[in-house]
């Protein structure tokens, strides 16, 4: 059986179908595991990630809000310094392949590509924790200096708070594969732990362009 | 690639043919789909119970006992906020009344309205979808029954936490809603406000975990051929609530830490010194506040449309309109927020647009209650106890839904503003719309739960006294209101003319409460006193939760059903009528998609652990350390999140048993 063909069945729910017998439904053919929406984990995901979003957007709002009533803003009259932020923009992006790589690798249930794309996935975590510290440091305010300051703050720490979460989340993945035997629904875990990266690296977008220049323009 | 290079470690059968395969497995493996009585259901009921002694308690995930659990807490903590309600209405009940000083007073209403909005109206409900649901779309457990279980526990400890904390006079003061300056660092003074913040972010964290387990498992553990067309109507409001929840609940979460920033670390965001805004709070507390009502009100909903129709006798008229109806009212809900912000300066433009907003969702509820009307009018009636709650609720809803139309026009707003008024309409509307139809369903399925009927004399008597009791508490307040009694003072003077309308709603509360013990005392005759077993369909209901045993087999199904239509059990036998084929030796269910409900994967369900447990308690641990002190808010997130990880690493014995059923896709 080949991997191409495994991926081909993935398309299709419900491809090893349940059999009739008599007046009963034989579902003891069916997989025990599915990626992408065929697996609750899929679904759970999607639910953490709908929350985390809803929050992130109001995050948003409520820099608009602040930012509407203000006189001046900022209004400790510096902006944060871009250098930091961009670089972790281009990391960041960057990130997106070796997690794509480790995704498909995990689809394909290929144990020895997954360890190494998680791997290279958990450096370039380490690199992006590295950086965030410094972007905190070039944000030329502090968290009490005015509402401009807390927004600031919490809006970086709350997209620090996912990165450092699923940062720790792939080391934990990373290790796991050590753990025989491992059964195919971890393959289904570290996909999704996947699919939740994707969702670090796009509400980076937003919230870069609003903390580095929403201060600006 | 090849599949042999690509998993190098992991033993499976992999060069033999798929029947070869599934030949040699059913030798040494136990399959269900035979029924009540074979080898495979005793194993069923071995394999779905809970492990013995504390730790197994601990443990527990099935969805009932995690149901049950979050119904029975919900109830002591209500049980709570009504002797705090009464205390207040005995305080107003004379003028010049000191038996209760203002400092109490202010801790009393707020711990009423926080206990019974975040620890009774949205637990209890989630409660029964977490019990009901499962049973009624025919599958053995929730998605993930473990997220649920842990947040039970930190419902229990957040719940726990706010009760000690006003039993050592720490209890929040500034109202339900914890408006700030009034909750804020200059005037939240000690730690009150703190233990609301903490409240708030427990009780929505465990919302939203129970929300997504909810909506997952509706979505994708229906059994085969339930299509979403034929999914009953409870199931359809619990799936509408949960998302509503997945979309409101993180705004609170978000606010609450931000007035904890605020206190804590020095954070500017309420404070208009330092170019924050306290109205900021009032309207992320309302785009939550607002749908919370209706988190309260689609469960309701969903009661009242499980149970017209088996004391109809006939189905649901109008089904996919009701359907609709509830998406729209959940739709519809989140554009509201504002009319609980008339009087603050918001432009006047924005508030006509909340006026028709608030006109405008009284439309998919009037559909509903017509569709209703027409199922009771074409149907034949048996008047049991749950059915009369539902008339009562019909009564009592429609009141709060006038007033409620009243209250949605500016002018008029203004006029009665924090004034008793507004106490009356949110009592009739929570108690018509929720408590009612609550306790109709408590009647209904407490044969399922227990295998015992509640008496229908002590249930008649219960109605009676609690249908009289609220609108004799209740409908005063509406008169109080108008004469101008404001809402939150602790006492008054004679020259008010308030005292005899405050007399007769303290008599109400006197009536109401003996309806309560009435009920209480009937729960307590019969789960223990009573021998008498109620059979699997008492009711002669449609739905699939009354297929089973009453109590239902710990596996609840013995063999998963094939459903064929919206009421199983009213509709001949249909040619395929089961599941068979998965394991009856570990925890098995079977997935189906999302839409037509076709089988899918079969799924393994998470085994009891005790890290849910150990994981609430460390987030407790966690946020109690972060009010006292500021590290403790950085240092106390490492116990929680060594608990998660051990809680997912992976279980040896679990995953050599699950292997052997393993079955590529």
């Amino acid at each position: 059986m080949g991997g191409r063909a495994v991926t081909r069945r993935e398309a299709t729910p419900a491809s090893v179908p349940a059999v009739r017998k008599g007046d009963a439904l034989d579902v003891s053919g069916l997989p025990s595991y599915g990626f992408a929406h065929r697996s609750l984990m899929w679904w759970g995901n999607a639910g953490m990630m709908t929350i985390e979003g809803v929050a992130f957007g109001f995050m948003i709002v409520i820099y608009f809000y602040l930012r509407d009533i203000a006189r001046v803003w900022p209004d400790s009259g510096r902006v944060p310094a871009l250098l930091f932020g961009t670089i972790n923009l281009g990391v960041i992006l960057a990130s997106a392949w070796p997690n794509y790589l480790a995704q498909k690798a995990a689809q394909d249930r290929s144990l020895l590509r997954v360890r190494l794309w998680l791997y290279v996935c958990s450096l370039f975590g380490i690199a992006l924790c590295a950086v965030r510290w410094f972007e905190f440091t070039a944000l030329n305010v502090r968290w009490d200096d005015g509402a401009y300051g807390s927004v600031v703050w919490v809006l970086l720490g709350l997209h620090s708070f996912n990165l450092v979460t699923d940062v720790l989340d792939t080391f934990v993945l990373t290790a796991v594969t050590y753990s025989k035997p491992v059964e195919g629904k971890r393959y289904v875990d570290i996909a999704e732990n996947c699919g939740y990266w994707y969702f670090v690296v796009l509400t980076w977008l937003p919230i870069y362009a609003v903390i580095y220049f929403g201060a600006r323009i | 690639m090849d599949d042999a290079r690509a998993l190098p470690l992991r033993p499976r059968p992999r060069r033999r043919s798929r029947a070869k395969a599934q030949a040699s497995d059913r030798r040494e493996l136990l399959r269900d789909g035979d029924g009540a009585g074979s080898r495979a259901a005793a194993e069923l009921e071995r394999t779905w119970q809970d492990k013995p002694g504390l730790r197994g308690f601990l443990s527990a995930n099935g969805h009932k006992t995690t149901g049950l659990r979050f119904v029975v807490t919900a109830f002591v903590f209500a049980g709570l906020a009504g002797i705090m309600g009464g205390l207040m209405r005995h305080q107003l009940a004379t003028a010049n009344s000191h038996l209760v000083g203002p400092d109490f007073y202010n801790q009393l209403f707020s711990m009423h309205g926080t206990a019974m909005m975040f620890l009774f109206a949205v637990p209890v409900m989630q409660g029964f979808a977490l019990y009901v649901v499962p049973l009624m779309i025919g599958t053995r457990n929730t998605a993930f029954p473990r997220m649920s279980a842990c947040a039970y526990w930190l419902y229990l400890l957040g719940g726990l936490l706010l009760f000690g904390a006003f039993a050592t006079n720490t209890g929040p003061d500034a109202g339900w809603f914890a408006y700030v300056p009034l909750a804020g660092p200059q005037y939240g003074i000690g730690k009150r406000a703190d233990f609301w913040n903490m409240l708030v972010t427990y009780s929505e964290a465990m919302g939203l975990m129970v929300a997504v387990d909810i909506t997952t498992t509706i979505l994708k553990l229906r059994a085969p051929g339930m299509t979403l067309r034929q999914m009953p109507l409870f199931v359809w409001a619990s799936l509408v609530t949960s998302v509503m929840i997945i979309f409101a609940m993180p705004m609170v979460m978000l606010g609450a830490n931000l007035v904890q920033f605020d206190r804590m670390l020095g954070t500017h965001f309420f404070n208009p010194a330092e170019g924050g805004d306290p109205l900021l709070w009032q309207h992320l507390f309302w785009f939550f506040g607002h749908p919370e009502v209706y988190f309260i009100f689609i469960p309701a909903l969903g009661f009242v449309s499980a149970i017209i129709p088996t004391f109809a006798r006939r189905p649901m008229f109008g089904h996919d309109a009701i359907v609709l109806s509830l998406i729209t009212t959940g739709f519809l809900s989140f554009g509201l927020w504002v009319h609980h912000m008339f009087a603050t300066n918001l432009p006047e433009l924005g508030k006509s647009f909340f006026t028709a907003m608030s006109f405008m969702i009284a439309i998919p509820t009037a559909l509903q209650i017509f569709c209703w009307i027409a199922t009771i009018a074409a149907g034949r009636l048996v008047m049991r106890t749950p059915f009369l709650f539902v008339l009562g609720f019909f009564f009592i809803l429609m009141i709060g839904g006038l007033t409620g139309v009243m209250l949605g026009s500016v002018p008029l707003d203004l006029q009665v503003h924090d004034t008793y008024f507004v106490v009356a309409h949110l009592h009739y509307v929570l108690i018509g719309g929720a408590v009612f139809p609550l306790f109709a369903a408590l009647y209904y399925w407490f044969p399922k739960v227990t295998g015992k009927m509640l008496s229908e004399r002590l249930g008649r008597w219960h109605f009676w006294l609690f249908f009289i009791g609220v609108n004799l508490t209740f409908f005063p307040m509406h008169i109080l209101g108008l004469h101008g009694m404001p809402r939150r003072i602790y006492t008054y003077g004679a020259e008010t003319g308030w005292e005899a309308l405050s007399l007769v709603s303290a008599a109400g509360q006197v009536i109401n409460d003996l309806g309560t013990l009435l009920f209480a005392i009937n729960l307590v005759r019969t789960v223990f006193f009573k021998s008498e077993r109620a059979s699997a369909d008492p009711w002669g209901a449609g739905t699939l939760e009354w297929s089973v045993a009453s109590p239902p087999p710990k596996c609840n199904f013995f063999a998963l059903p094939v459903v064929a239509s919206r009421e199983p059990l009213w509709s001949p036998p249909a040619e395929v009528t089961h599941v068979q084929g998965l394991s009856a030796q570990i925890r098995e269910g079977l997935t189906t998609t999302v839409i037509d409900a076709l089988p899918d994967t079969r799924y393994a369900y998470p085994a009891p652990e005790i890290w849910p447990f150990v994981a609430a308690l460390s987030v407790t641990i966690w946020l109690v350390w972060s009010v006292w002190s500021v590290p403790g808010f950085a240092w106390g997130l490492i116990p929680p999140a060594l608990a998660f990880l051990l809680w997912y690493w992976p279980n040896k014995k679990e995953a050599i048993e699950e292997l052997k059923w393993e079955g590529e896709p």
